[in-house]
């Protein structure tokens, strides 16, 4: 008998024995079966909804939903992308400002206005006249600063994009590199649009010289260098400040345990930038209705309540509870820096490319 | 040999074909033209020696560390040299961004480096250098400590009895014999570094770029397929010359070894000169080792009463729709499957290449199975959603994919471990059995089996781990009712809040335990013969 051969038994002795494990896990193919009682929704890896809700929507409607998660948001746009002629599922959600105008000029999206869209705050509707996306939340890209850091110092905390470039603040910012984070590209495209496309390098140049720290990613830049996290105590880090979310602080609130008295972290409220997250009923989605029904359920008061505290973002349907943590402790920055989705489009690369040259060099 | 080439060729030259394919046809045609704008840029040549130079330094850096560990973990005896045999595989298993913690508190600002002598070492080339040495030491460790632990120390003797020096007798006797698990090991060790992506980002800071990276921001960043396709063609390209290389050089290794078993070469140390060297061993591994490990784990008890192991079994933290502590069994349950998938076809490539009458297009296709090892995972990964979405091959959110991509990784090892027990079953023993009246299947049984289960099994715990610190391929299909551990600990860390980073290092212990109880249950199976891996 020929090794060959009796590889094969024992590949066939193996195959046995791992076939019920592999059935047993239940293999479902992609939404090609096209169920028409199964709603799909691909998202990134932010997704979050409490499970009663959730389960409140599927009994409602008749309903199942499936959730896929591709990474986190610029990639799941690009693999929605690729995919849009077979997609991976019927609804796609969180399509950000600035990856907006990529998914539109690629045709992701075919048009729904959902129910309730009458209710979304002036300030997030977009696309008037097409309708192929719904804004769903919004966040803010703001400087987060160590509260016992500044106490200690008798310093007060920074609370513009001018005062970072004081000297009082030199060596203690930190923030994303903005080719490949995205709280990092939404700080570089709030200077662009509060000093304008001549002047943002300028600034740029001066943050250099005030020592700031630029690291890979959020988690790096949160957990390791700055001194008002968890993560960042224990690594003994040493800068109190560092671009993340305005919705941080409440954060870091609520997963404490036991819950501090007040929020050990502050936001400069004058150093953001706006995110919106948007969902679409994607271009050949299988089952439409499911789709459609899912995106008007993204928008019910029951969604837009529970929301918060699941992806920790604020709601964009008027009179939407936000919890009271967040408006205590990380309240939504009155004015922030904000920019059209065709403008970031258009030069998005070529910012990229000069701040990485500029800054990283 | 038709399932394995079958499984290489669907699962993963079609889908990187077709990404590649996707990114050079442009308006009906194709853009050859592109790959030399590509080339012509001024960035691309710079980072394409930047990777393979830091690859070839990590190698070397990994080799000089390691080897001295091999030797002592071969030859010597000592108490809880099979704990630290498990434990040193531990890294392995752990996704970069927990390592990246890990390491930054030995290298880092006012980590130990930085306490003892006041060097900081995060940001610059050395960190990436040394945490390369953190997760390949086990690699060398296994394939190269293997087979040293089966030499014949008499051989070595003997030619010491005819005259030859002691400098003499090792160069002539024993570093011929070790060269081709060297060359193996030096060439997965390679491989795994040319493609690093997460220590390059993490502990390099962004000055730093790796071919690996500009393919994930071309794909996943500035969406610019065409490029990102280039850049992988120059990928396959530099990885298929290497092997290229490795395969010419290495011999068959049927050259006949007089191996014996381990328990008889290693001894206790004697003399100053071998207490010192295993001192120093053990205070390597010690050093870049087991401290950033246990960095994770005193950071995860520092709550008090267990509170952030305790926390991991709530289910109502938003951060998914299970209790984090679910993640375990869904781990379990990839890896399992992986392993299997990653058994059964790299024992049947084992097979066919063992085969005396293997031609060169079979023996092509050994170094061919080691190519994904030298791949952009982003590159699988985006292949697999294009390639991948039309019955009858429709397993695009499909569970089963994360396994069949995790078993692309875990086959090379399989058949770097079962190649050579399988080239080493005498003939003769068989002809034996049969002469004496034992049935096929009976000879089967008694001669082949007890061989070739043990490096099975062996093969299965590479495999196995593998699969359990896989992230790249999970990622990708992940539900947020079935999260992995790799996974799930990534996501914690994603967000603010003391809970959340107190969780993902108590996950991550829990992940460093499951993967160290694992390998010691399969190292007290033993091997006969060694593997080369």
């Amino acid at each position: 008998m020929s090794t060959t051969k009796k590889f094969a038994v024992v590949a066939v002795g193996l195959g046995l024995v791992t076939l019920p494990v592999l059935t047993a896990c239940g293999a479902s193919g992609d939404n090609g079966s096209a169920d028409p009682k199964t709603v799909t929704l691909v998202s990134h890896d932010s997704w979050a909804v409490s499970k009663s809700v959730l389960k409140d929507f599927e009994k409602r409607s008749g309903y199942k939903v499936k959730v896929l998660e591709d990474g986190d948001a610029g990639q799941a746009v690009n693999k929605a992308i690729l995919t849009k002629d077979n997609p991976q599922g019927d609804v796609f959600f969180g399509v950000d400002n600035t990856l907006l105008s990529r998914a539109l000029d690629n045709g992701l999206f075919q048009p729904y206005e959902p129910k309730g869209s009458g209710l979304i705050l002036p300030e997030y509707r977009v696309d008037q006249d097409k309708h192929r996306v719904t804004p769903i939340d919004s966040g803010d890209i703001c400087v987060n600063y160590d509260k016992k850091y500044f106490a200690d110092h008798k310093l007060a905390p920074p609370s513009s994009f001018d005062d970072l470039i004081k000297p009082a603040y030199k060596n203690l910012l930190v923030t994303e590199n903005a080719s490949t984070s995205s709280p990092g590209l939404g700080f570089l495209l709030g200077t662009a649009a509060r000093y304008g496309d001549d002047n943002w390098q300028d600034y740029w140049k001066k943050l250099k010289a005030n020592g700031v720290k630029v690291v890979d990613g959020w988690e790096q830049a949160y957990n390791e260098e700055f001194s008002g996290s968890a993560g960042g105590k224990k690594a003994k880090a040493d800068r109190p400040l560092v671009v993340s979310y305005a919705s941080s602080p409440p954060v870091e609130v609520i997963y404490a345990d036991p819950k501090p008295a007040d929020a050990p972290t502050g936001v400069a409220t004058g150093t953001c930038f706006r995110q919106v997250e948007y969902a679409g009923l994607l271009s050949n989605a299988k089952n439409t209705e499911g789709g459609k029904a899912f995106i008007d359920f993204l928008l019910t008061k029951e969604f837009q309540d529970d929301m918060p505290l699941n992806m920790f973002v604020y709601p964009v349907r008027e009179a939407a509870q936000v919890p009271e943590e967040f408006t205590k402790y990380g309240p939504q920055a009155e004015d922030p820096e904000t920019m059209d989705p065709a403008k970031i489009a258009a030069n998005r690369d070529q910012w990229v490319n000069s701040w990485t040259s500029l800054v990283l060099k | 040999m038709a399932l394995p080439v079958a499984f290489f060729g669907v699962f993963f030259a079609y889908p990187v074909a077709a990404i590649v394919a996707r990114g050079l046809k442009a308006d009906g045609g194709w853009q050859f033209g592109r790959i030399w704008d590509v080339v012509a840029q001024p960035g691309i040549g710079h980072v394409l020696w930047f990777t393979t130079w830091q690859a070839l330094a990590s190698t070397a850096l990994t080799l000089l560390i390691a080897l001295p560990g091999a030797y002592v973990f071969a030859r010597f005896d000592f108490r809880g040299k099979q704990i630290l045999r498990a434990v040193v595989t531990v890294p392995f298993v752990l996704p970069t961004v927990v390592v990246g913690t890990a390491f930054l508190a030995l290298v880092g600002r006012g980590g130990l480096l930085d306490e003892w002598w006041g060097v900081r070492l995060d940001t610059t080339v050395w960190a990436i250098l040394l945490a390369h040495v953190f997760f390949n030491y086990a690699v060398v460790v296994r394939t190269v400590g293997g087979l040293w632990s089966q030499l014949d120390p008499r051989q070595e003797e003997a030619a010491r009895m005819l005259g030859a020096s002691q400098l003499r007798a090792w160069r002539q006797v024993t570093l011929p014999a070790l060269a081709p698990a060297v060359a193996a090991a030096a060439l997965m060790v390679f491989l795994f570094t040319f493609t690093s992506f997460g220590v390059v980002q993490i502990l390099g800071g962004p000055t730093f770029s790796t071919l690996e990276v500009e393919i994930y921001r071309q794909t996943s960043e500035i969406f610019d397929l065409a490029t990102a396709a280039v850049l992988t063609v120059i990928q396959f390209m530099a990885v298929g010359a290497i092997l290229a290389v490795h395969a010419w050089t290495v011999r068959r290794r049927e050259t006949a070894l007089r191996l014996v078993a381990p328990e008889v070469t290693a001894r206790r140390p004697r003399g100053a000169g071998q207490w010192a060297l295993l001192a120093g061993v053990l205070a390597s591994v010690v050093v870049l080792l087991l401290l950033p490990l246990a960095v994770l784990v005193q950071r995860s008890f520092d709550a008090p009463g267990f509170g952030y192991y305790r926390a991991l079994t709530s289910d109502d933290s938003g951060v998914f729709l299970v209790a984090p502590i679910e993640a375990i069994g869904n781990s379990l349950e990839y890896a399992l499957a992986a392993t299997a998938i990653a058994v059964v076809i790299g024992g049947l490539a084992a097979a066919a290449l063992t085969r005396r009458d293997a031609g060169r297009l079979v023996r092509g296709f050994d170094a061919l199975l080691m190519l994904p090892l030298g791949i952009s995972a982003v590159t699988v990964g985006f292949g697999f959603l294009i390639a991948l979405d039309e019955p009858p091959l429709n397993l695009r959110g499909s569970w089963i994919l994360v396994p069949l991509a995790q078993a692309l990784v875990g086959v090379p090892f399989v058949v770097r471990t079962m190649l050579p027990v399988l080239r080493a079953v005498d003939a003769r023993l068989r002809e034996a059995a049969a002469v004496l009246g034992a049935s096929p299947w009976r000879v089967w049984r008694e001669v082949d089996l007890p061989m070739v289960r043990r490096a099975l099994l062996i093969a299965a715990g590479f495999a196995f781990a593998v699969s359990l610190g896989e992230f790249g391929a999970t990622v990708f299909i992940a539900r947020p009712d079935n999260p992995t551990l790799p996974v799930a600990v990534a996501r914690l860390l994603g967000r603010a809040g003391e809970l959340n980073y107190g969780q993902a290092m108590a996950l991550s212990t829990i992940l460093m335990v499951v993967c160290a109880v694992a390998l010691l249950l399969l190292e007290r199976v033993r091997t006969d013969r060694t593997g080369e891996f």
